[in-house]
């Protein structure tokens, strides 16, 4: 397997408090990593270096072959990063259908000149929609979802850049276990198509379930990465989460 | 598209041809002012409204285009056409470099860099000689003009132009709200992280909206020194520009192309009254009391009021 995603010792501070104390990190094509840490351990903020949302001071970010250290946040998308936000951020005044149409439009026609009829992209938008379940509501906008539907479209809308990587950060919190069994089957199913997924999660029995490897931050270091099982026994790890 | 130009440009002859036919005087400068106000009001929508930028700048985009007139009035005097291109140019270019300054703020931040650029370049203005300075700018407008040998008044010609500004503003205006740019400025409106996120390249289309919407102002602004004859500082950068091309989309409705253009036929319409019937100095009061009533009835505007009443009868 080769790597498709390359973290080296990345760094990022804000003022005095560093968030990210060189991080490393590498992600092989295809693999399902699982990325644990209790609250404020950098999980967030490593996400929005690797996506662009912000820059690092230190360290680089190379994916796919590709050296993406000053690219910023669109740029990284174009080359096949795509993200599902913590807190959805859905564009409120768009229907559902509309909301699919932005990555479509934005980055796989720009990318490749595909979806040139508007048929094709509300095909394509359907087919999102479908895939997520919300295909009854596309003409709806975000305020009428609930929870979970709104945290579906926002993998939805991250699916809709056709990635090589998919970083799902927090897709699960404050839902209930049928609900978490929806999106990691959801999840499990993109994965199958071939796209590689980084699970960023507080649920430890959606993450057992789902990654294929784990690596755990805590206070802005990476203090294990290997099996889950394993990892889970870390004496370190369990210090992190329990306290002496 | 083509179907709506159509249409656009067949009122605006129908317009004109009404107009010509009862001719007079007042009601060209009357309407004048009004058209003036639709371009404003559709121009700061593109910025305003689409992307959600709030400019309290309008009135400098506007003063530079009827100050560039006035420039080339004394070097090399242009047909008033052409000095609409040249004021749409100049305002256009300041926009685009007014955005790169100045797009990395948000929110308020944004709407006090904007009014800076205003009391900037009326600094400027104010001590700029050639162009009149303080003192002001005199521009002798012909009685009339010749346009394939028909002989019309100079003010009929300067509103059939403001004319068809109005028609092309409005036929820009509804492209790009239907077209990607719109899309992908509605995602900048709504949520710029996420935008970024689905690929859409934020800071070249900010970029492209100030541009639009200074040039559009600019290009209203370029004839006006001749439909005044005598154009000042604080006229050319008076607050019921700034005032008026925010009020009238609110008033209307941010989100389409219909929004600035009702909103500026009204308040446009309400103004012009108000000066005949009790004072100019009304003008403000009206677009204040306006703003307020709208601000707690209709907070989406006209528009959005007309979308949400037709959105709760669907349901039913």
């Amino acid at each position: 397997m080769t790597a498709l995603l390359h973290v080296d010792n990345i760094t990022k501070r804000f003022g005095g408090f560093v968030a990210l104390d060189g991080v490393a990190l590498e992600v092989n094509q295809g693999e399902r990593l699982g990325l644990i840490g209790p609250n404020g351990s950098g999980k967030s903020t490593l996400v929005n270096c690797i996506c662009g949302t912000l820059q690092n001071e230190v360290g680089n970010v190379r994916f796919d072959g590709k050296v993406m250290d000053g690219l910023s946040a669109h740029e990284r998308t174009h080359a096949g990063l795509a993200r599902s936000f913590q807190l959805p951020r859905p564009f409120h005044s768009m229907s559902l259908a509309d909301n699919l149409r932005i990555p479509l439009l934005y980055t796989v026609h720009a990318r490749q000149g595909l979806l040139r009829s508007t048929a094709d992209l509300n095909a394509r938008c359907h087919e999102l929609l479908e895939m997520v379940g919300l295909a009854a509501k596309a003409h709806q906008l975000p305020r009428d979802l609930t929870q979970v539907e709104m945290r579906k479209l926002e993998l939805a809308r991250a699916v809709g850049a056709e990635p090589k990587l998919l970083i799902a950060d927090e897709s699960m919190a404050g839902l209930s276990h049928s609900e978490i069994d929806d999106i990691l089957a959801l999840l499990m199913r993109l994965n199958e198509r071939g796209i590689t997924i980084i699970l960023i999660e507080h649920i430890m029995s959606a993450v057992m379930k789902f990654s294929q490897r784990i690596a755990v931050l805590v206070s802005g270091k990476k203090i294990a990465d290997g099996a889950p099982q394993d990892v889970v026994r870390d004496p370190e790890v369990v210090r992190a989460y329990i306290g002496q | 598209m083509v179907k709506f130009s159509l249409i656009a440009v067949a009122v605006g002859v129908a317009l004109l041809l009404g107009a010509h036919w009862v001719s007079v005087d007042y009601l060209y400068f009357a309407t004048y002012t009004i058209l003036q106000f639709v371009v404003l009001a559709t121009a700061w929508n593109i910025l305003g409204g689409y992307c959600g930028y709030v400019n309290f700048g309008s009135a400098a985009f506007f003063a530079l285009g009827a100050y560039s007139s006035v420039f080339l009035h004394k070097a090399f005097p242009l047909p008033v056409p052409l000095l609409i291109v040249v004021g749409g140019i100049v305002s256009g270019i300041v926009g685009l470099g007014m955005g790169y300054l100045t797009l990395r703020l948000r929110g308020s931040f944004f709407a006090i860099a904007t009014l800076a650029l205003a009391v900037v370049l009326a600094t400027l203005v104010v001590n700029w000689d050639y162009v009149g300075g303080s003192r002001g700018a005199y521009i002798i407008r012909p009685e009339s003009i010749d346009i394939l040998g028909l002989k019309i008044t100079y003010i009929e010609y300067l509103f059939a132009l403001m004319l068809a500004l109005t028609v092309i503003a409005l036929i820009a205006a509804r492209a790009i709200e239907r077209s990607q740019l719109g899309f992908g400025f509605a995602t900048i409106r709504d949520d710029e992280l996420a935008a970024e996120a689905c690929g859409v390249p934020t800071l070249k289309l900010k970029l492209i909206a100030t541009t639009l919407s200074g040039a559009f102002m600019g290009m209203a602004g370029a004839p006006f020194p001749y439909y005044i004859g005598y154009l000042q500082p604080s006229s050319a950068f008076g607050l019921e520009y700034a005032v008026n091309s925010i009020a009238m989309p609110m008033i209307g409705g941010t989100t389409s192309w219909v929004g600035p253009l009702v909103g500026a036929i009204l308040l446009g319409t309400a103004q012009q009254y108000a000066t005949v019937t009790i004072s100019s100095a009304v003008n403000l009061l009206i677009v204040g009391l306006m703003l307020v009533a709208f601000v707690i009835i209709a907070p989406n505007g006209i528009v959005g009021l007309v979308q949400e009443r037709l959105r709760a009868r669907r349901r039913q």
